[in-house]
């Protein structure tokens, strides 16, 4: 029989076990930043996220550029995808915050208890949903309708030298994403809101404000950096949303125009993510990789800002003693 | 007249006499709540009703064949197999190490500020894009030292791709579930517990084997099923890692060990593949296989429910 372990063995070994996450975060970022070198280093570093030209073709030329591709083969100017991944997750977030603020003040200061239980689990059932599954919604019903019923024949028409619309849109991407990332939002800020202490707002109401003014001016004004962390949070999530995207928005690397009006949210877009899933089969060449570590390297970061963002966001509510 | 005791706010503060501001407000959080409950209804809805229109019990045996006519497509058989066997093994590989990393964190903890660099490294984790997650894993396991774990080319070109690979990673999407969930468990559990045992003579970790871990089984079981329904929804990690291939694709020779080097697919890459964004179009057969993944997520949901519910 073995031998139980003594208190430091355990100690050492439990601490062993923990240290190889940290090791995989350290793996994570040393990697990828090392397979995107290439590609940052041949496009003179802040040109790379600049605009000039369709990735798409970049990416597709890069592939023909064989195992050892010349310096040159690295050109990429990533903007129509940044841009495009800015644009949804920004969108997304906007409407998602106004979303989830009303719902959450519904949850936790409106909603007679029966309802609540239905909500709360509703909700829980939004967040467990897959992203294809809210992808296949989006490409199989969302889509076509949008193609159907909201894009006029004169609009097409006026678009048909730029892009072809036929619904897998900016639009469309933005809807499926707010619906995507609004419980997230609703479970940080439905937290605050129930963790304001009772007396404030008692307090309020022995006033006489009425039950939306306590909720306004009292509730959601103490939960405001709750809100801005939820938003945070909800931002670095719909950054890495790669599967949906690459379903529903037309996955095309175009850079919508707000000089085209109404038609700017029917016009295609593709983020990054979405770009690294669909070049996935080209990642042999070595150009074509080394492009999407870069991607990789992006949203590696930005996801690593948002996240202390979202903390540094909470901190003045841990000082009032609130446990978010 | 009775007098009001109690909650009477109710009575006296009838949204009847708000100002109107207040009454659209009000409209507008109500209407907010109810539109989420009618997404969810709608989504379910929807998706059982494709269902009950293009799911057969046969498609779940067949073997998925290449074609263009979905009628002779063949059924999810390998999928479904290939979703069971990634989830078993991630699950497998996080939950040890989410709980030895839970344990030592709360119950050691020295030095603090190794614990500190290790609960932020968590959160980096949990906050990375499985997208990123996954090409990472595609950098590692193409290095030659890990070849023999995965799919090679003929001419010894290293792919990467396995289902040791894409269990490997899928553990790190899984791992800060099963990990918050044991952690708060161990944080729940009265200090006096500890100094009991402690003060009968046992050490620290005979502690944690025979007191602690006994209590945190349902934080751990919790943990994991939240984990295994991220698995089981994951689709980048398994596009990238797992190939996406049709079929499940064995390597080399050694029963069972030539399954998990070999590629596959899973629910999610099967949807993707099959609807009108992949190769294989096929909207029907889209359809019927996210019913079923949707239906495993919601089971995996309903465990969740349950055993929070009976403690």
């Amino acid at each position: 029989m073995r031998a139980p372990w003594t208190d430091q063995q355990a100690e050492r070994r439990l601490g062993a076990v923990a240290c190889l996450v940290g090791l995989a975060v350290l793996a994570m970022v040393a990697f990828v930043a090392v397979k995107a070198w290439p590609s940052l280093a041949h496009n003179h570093g802040v040109a790379w996220l600049g605009p000039g030209g369709n990735p798409d073709t970049q990416l597709g030329a890069m592939i023909k550029t064989g195992q050892h591709p010349p310096a040159a083969a690295y050109h990429l100017r990533a903007w129509p995808l940044v841009y495009g991944t800015l644009l949804t997750s920004g969108l997304a977030v906007v409407a998602g915050l106004g979303f989830s603020l009303a719902a959450s003040i519904f949850i936790v200061e409106f909603a007679p208890a029966p309802l609540r239980a239905i909500v709360v689990p509703a909700i829980r059932l939004l967040a467990a949903v897959p992203s294809v599954i809210y992808g296949l919604i989006g490409i199989l019903v969302l889509a076509p309708f949008v193609g159907r019923h909201l894009i006029t024949e004169q609009r097409r028409h006026s678009l048909a030298y730029v892009v072809q619309l036929d619904g897998t849109s900016l639009l469309v991407a933005a809807v499926v994403l707010t619906v995507m990332i609004t419980p997230i939002m609703i479970a940080i800020v439905v937290d605050a809101l129930r963790a304001i202490p009772p007396a404030w707002t008692e307090g309020a109401a022995a006033l006489g404000a009425n039950r939306w003014e306590v909720a306004w001016t009292v509730s959601v004004r103490a939960a405001r950096p709750a809100i801005v962390a939820a938003a945070v949070l909800a931002c670095a999530r719909s950054l890495g949303e790669a599967v949906m995207i690459s379903m529903v928005s037309g996955s095309r690397a175009f850079a919508p125009n707000l000089l085209d009006g109404v038609s700017f949210v029917f016009e295609p877009v593709r983020s990054l993510a979405a770009t690294m899933v669909e070049s996935a089969d080209a990642i042999n060449a070595p150009a074509v990789k080394s492009s999407i570590y870069a991607f990789a390297l992006l949203l590696l970061l930005s996801s690593l800002a948002l996240s202390i963002g979202g903390y540094i966001a909470k901190l003045p509510l841990r000082r009032q003693g609130m446990r978010v | 007249v009775a007098v009001a005791l109690g909650p009477s706010r109710r009575r006296s503060d009838s949204v009847l006499r708000w100002r109107i501001r207040h009454q659209l407000a009000f409209a507008l959080c109500w209407s907010a709540g109810l539109a989420l409950c009618a997404i969810a209804v709608a989504i379910v809805g929807f998706m059982a009703y494709k269902g009950a229109q293009y799911l057969r019990p046969a498609l779940l045996v067949e073997h998925p064949q290449p074609g263009l006519d979905q009628a002779q497509t063949g059924g999810f058989l390998d999928p479904i197999l290939g979703t069971a066997l990634l989830t078993v093994i991630a699950i497998l590989v996080a939950t040890p190490i989410a709980v030895g990393t839970a344990v030592w964190i709360v119950e050691y903890g020295r030095p603090r500020w190794l614990a500190r660099v290790i609960e932020s490294a968590i959160e980096v984790v949990a906050g990375t894009p499985d997208i990123v997650i996954a090409i990472f894993g595609l950098a590692i396991f193409q290095l030659p030292l890990l070849a023999p774990l995965s799919f090679t080319a003929s001419g010894g070109g290293v792919f990467g791709r396995s289902f040791f690979a894409a269990g490997a990673m899928m553990s790190l999407i899984a791992l800060p579930m099963v990990y918050g969930s044991t952690r708060e468990g161990l944080l729940a559990i009265p200090a006096r517990m500890r100094e009991a045992s402690w003060a009968l003579g046992k050490t620290r970790i005979c502690t944690i084997r025979e007191v602690l871990l006994p209590q945190v089984r349902r934080n751990v079981a919790t943990g994991a099923t939240l984990g295994m329904g991220r698995i089981v929804g994951d689709t980048a990690v398994v596009v990238i890692l797992l190939g996406a291939s049709l079929q499940l694709d064995p390597e080399g020779n050694v029963p069972g060990v030539n399954v998990l080097r070999g590629t596959g697919a899973t629910l999610t890459t099967y949807v993707y593949n099959t609807s009108p964004a992949g190769e294989g179009n096929a909207p029907q057969k889209a359809y019927a296989a996210a019913v079923v993944l949707l239906a495993i997520v919601l089971v995996l949901n309903g465990a969740v429910a349950l055993i929070g519910r009976r403690s």
